[in-house]
């Protein structure tokens, strides 16, 4: 019986991983700038490969990992120096910037490195529980989830630079005129996020075909994330994550992963007619 | 009625504005005497995509809703033509199958967009959901490799896209090449001048007015909503005739026109035109269709890159578009010269208006 239990929760582990990992980098440059990212897929594209890259090189995969996730971000700093600096007026120009950006980086990727790349295999490693085998990877992948969203809530509620990040994001023009450099937390919030989605890419480079267009298998599950989380991160994304891991894992198992991804989408357009500014907006009013 | 075709929400008026019309129209219909046939199919590939164009134009330039759904509804009604064809059969029936299936897509526009417009859905998040909805039917498709995947004898056969069906024929006669070059012709003349009268009708001044300022409109005492779900259902519908039009051209259609990067095709079509004009959105597209298939032959994705590279020197250096823009000096040019800066200044100051 435990190992049925167990199984239930490998499987919602799981699809809440792909939903946080691939969400958070979003999640918060939408919460902060209130711009959604179009390059979002991008930036996991480019995680994924820089993680290959480096383990072709030798380079042990963790330590890739973590230096994939680091380049995407500083990328990302200078995205929102040269171009999403230009647009937080014009949230919607934002979006077509950076879908312009998107569509030059893959089909130049397209043309510079060609269509596959040679992967690197999943990490060896299972453990067995009554009659079912479980790979020890998608659970480190699980623990990567949580702890990505232990880390935003140290550095957004216990450091400075949270306060003073969250004091921009309430109002920026208030938190300027007492001092505080937006300009500069506004990149590196950008950083942060961009960061993430190269981390998410370099999770997940050793379990996919490493492909240019790569981005779009994600971007669905993120937006979709977004769209009922709102702009809190730990207060939208993260119960928002929950419920649709929930309704995915259902039918993902009786019916495959399509017919999930399509259940996804149907409850996140039926919710979204009852709640439209997003789950953490009706989280936070209940906390007031 | 006929009034309607000029008037505030659109550029171009007067003798002078007509006659460049009719033409521009004299020489669309005199083309195919000189072409040989290959341009003329060519010419008619690149009017199909025009619907399209016009209709995120009037929702997005007029209505000020950012869909990322056009290939959403072009692929349903072009796939919806595909099966409907097959399924009922070649010859005078798929005339039925391409009126059946845009309205196919114009129901799943009413559906999707009663959601989104009910729920107060709005700005970037409008474009994310018909973005999402674009690329789940674009994955859904591309799944449906195996024969179980079938609705009557027509197979959706996953990404290597459905074929077989019939062109638009009436009788025993194919409406292809030059026959199709006129419908096409025939198509966007009517689509464009109907979409003017709509845009300076009282409808049109209402969506016009939501665009400005949604609450504004409906303390006025208009259900704003009723007005956005019937631009999305048009604009989407519009969208359907392409796909309907592309799939009978060339007796295929793949999930590839469907997703990314297909789905951000329109977007820079008509950004790069000017959204708020029908006119400047009609003739920047077709010259865009015309410089990116001519790329095309040489690299798809130089092409792509380029595409990328205009949607984002579009929104850095002419917000509202390049071709627009430009028309806009010419046209000052003129009235400069003949003096009547009233008018000028009364144009400048609608074009300026929906910063926002």
């Amino acid at each position: 019986m435990s190992a049925e239990v167990f199984s239930v929760f490998y499987q919602f582990a799981d699809v809440f991983a792909f939903l946080i990992l691939s969400a958070a980098g979003l999640a918060i440059v939408f919460g902060m700038m209130g711009v959604i990212n179009m390059a979002h897929g991008e930036f996991i594209m480019c995680g994924a490969y820089v993680t290959v890259g480096l383990v072709n090189l030798g380079v042990p995969l963790a330590i890739a990992q973590a230096l994939a996730a680091l380049t995407a971000g500083l990328i990302g700093v200078l995205v929102e120096f040269l171009v999403v600096r230009r647009f937080y007026k014009r949230p919607l120009d934002s979006l077509l910037a950076t879908w312009g950006l998107s569509l030059i980086v893959t089909q130049s990727m397209l043309l510079i490195v060609g269509s596959a790349v040679r992967g690197i295999g999943t990490p060896e490693g299972s453990f067995a529980i009554g009659g079912y085998t479980f790979s020890t990877y998608r659970l480190v992948l699980f623990g990567c989830a949580v702890a990505v969203l232990a880390g935003l809530y140290v550095i957004f509620m216990k450091t400075r630079f949270g306060v003073i990040a969250r004091a921009t994001m309430q109002n920026a023009a208030m938190a300027k005129a007492l001092g505080a450099r937006t300009g500069r937390i506004y990149a590196i919030s950008f950083g942060i996020g961009t960061g993430l989605a190269g981390l998410c890419g370099a999770l997940y480079a050793p379990t996919m075909t490493l492909i240019p267009t790569m981005g779009a298998t994600f971007v669905v599950e993120s937006f979709v994330t977004v769209v009922i989380g709102g702009a809190n991160v730990l207060l939208g994304t993260a119960p928002a994550a929950v419920f649709l891991a929930m309704i995915r894992m259902a039918l993902n198992a009786s019916y495959g992963q399509i017919i999930g991804q399509i259940g996804m989408l149907v409850a996140v357009i039926l919710i979204i007619r009852v709640m439209p500014e997003g789950l953490s907006s009706v989280l936070v009013r209940r906390g007031r | 009625m006929f009034k309607l075709l000029e008037g505030p929400q659109t550029l171009g008026r007067g003798k002078i504005f007509w006659s460049c019309f009719l033409a521009v129209l004299a020489g669309a219909l005199a083309y195919p005497l000189f072409a040989d046939s290959y341009d003329v199919g060519n010419f008619a590939y690149f009017l199909i995509w025009i619907f399209m164009a016009l209709g995120l134009c009037l929702m997005w330039g007029y209505g000020g809703m950012l869909s990322f759904g056009q290939t959403l509804f072009f692929g349903i009604a072009g796939y919806g033509y595909g099966v409907l064809a097959i399924n009922m059969g070649g010859g005078t029936a798929t005339i039925g199958a391409l009126v059946l299936s845009v309205f196919l897509a114009m129901l799943a526009a009413g559906i999707l967009g009663y959601f989104m417009i009910w729920g107060g859905i709005n700005g970037i998040f409008f474009g994310i959901v018909t973005l999402s909805a674009t690329l789940v039917l674009a994955f859904f498709l591309g799944q449906t490799a195996g024969p179980e995947w079938h609705i009557g004898p027509a197979r959706l056969n996953g990404f290597n896209g459905m074929k077989g069906m019939d062109p638009l024929t009436v009788g025993d006669f194919y409406i292809e090449g030059s026959a199709l070059y006129y419908v096409m012709i025939a198509l966007i003349v009517i689509v464009y001048l109907a979409l003017r009268m709509l845009v300076n009708s009282g409808i049109g001044n209402v969506i016009v007015a939501t665009r400005e300022n949604p609450q504004r409109a409906e303390m006025l005492g208009y259900d704003v909503r009723k007005y956005q779900l019937l631009t999305f259902v048009i604009g989407s519908g519009l969208a359907g005739l392409s796909g309907a039009l592309y799939t009978s051209w060339g007796q295929f259609i793949t999930p590839s026109s469907i997703g990314l990067p297909a789905a951000a095709m329109p977007i820079v079509w008509v950004a790069f035109s000017g959204r708020s004009d029908l006119t400047a959105t009609l003739v920047g597209s077709f010259l865009l269709l015309f410089g990116f298939q001519t790329i095309t032959v040489y690299s798809q994705q130089a092409a792509l890159v380029l595409m990328g590279a205009l949607l984002l020197a579009t929104v850095m250096l002419a917000p509202q578009g390049f071709v627009l823009g430009i028309g806009r000096l010419v046209a000052g040019w003129w009235r400069g010269r003949r003096r009547d800066d009233g008018a000028v200044m009364a144009e400048a100051g609608r074009l300026q208006s929906e910063e926002s």
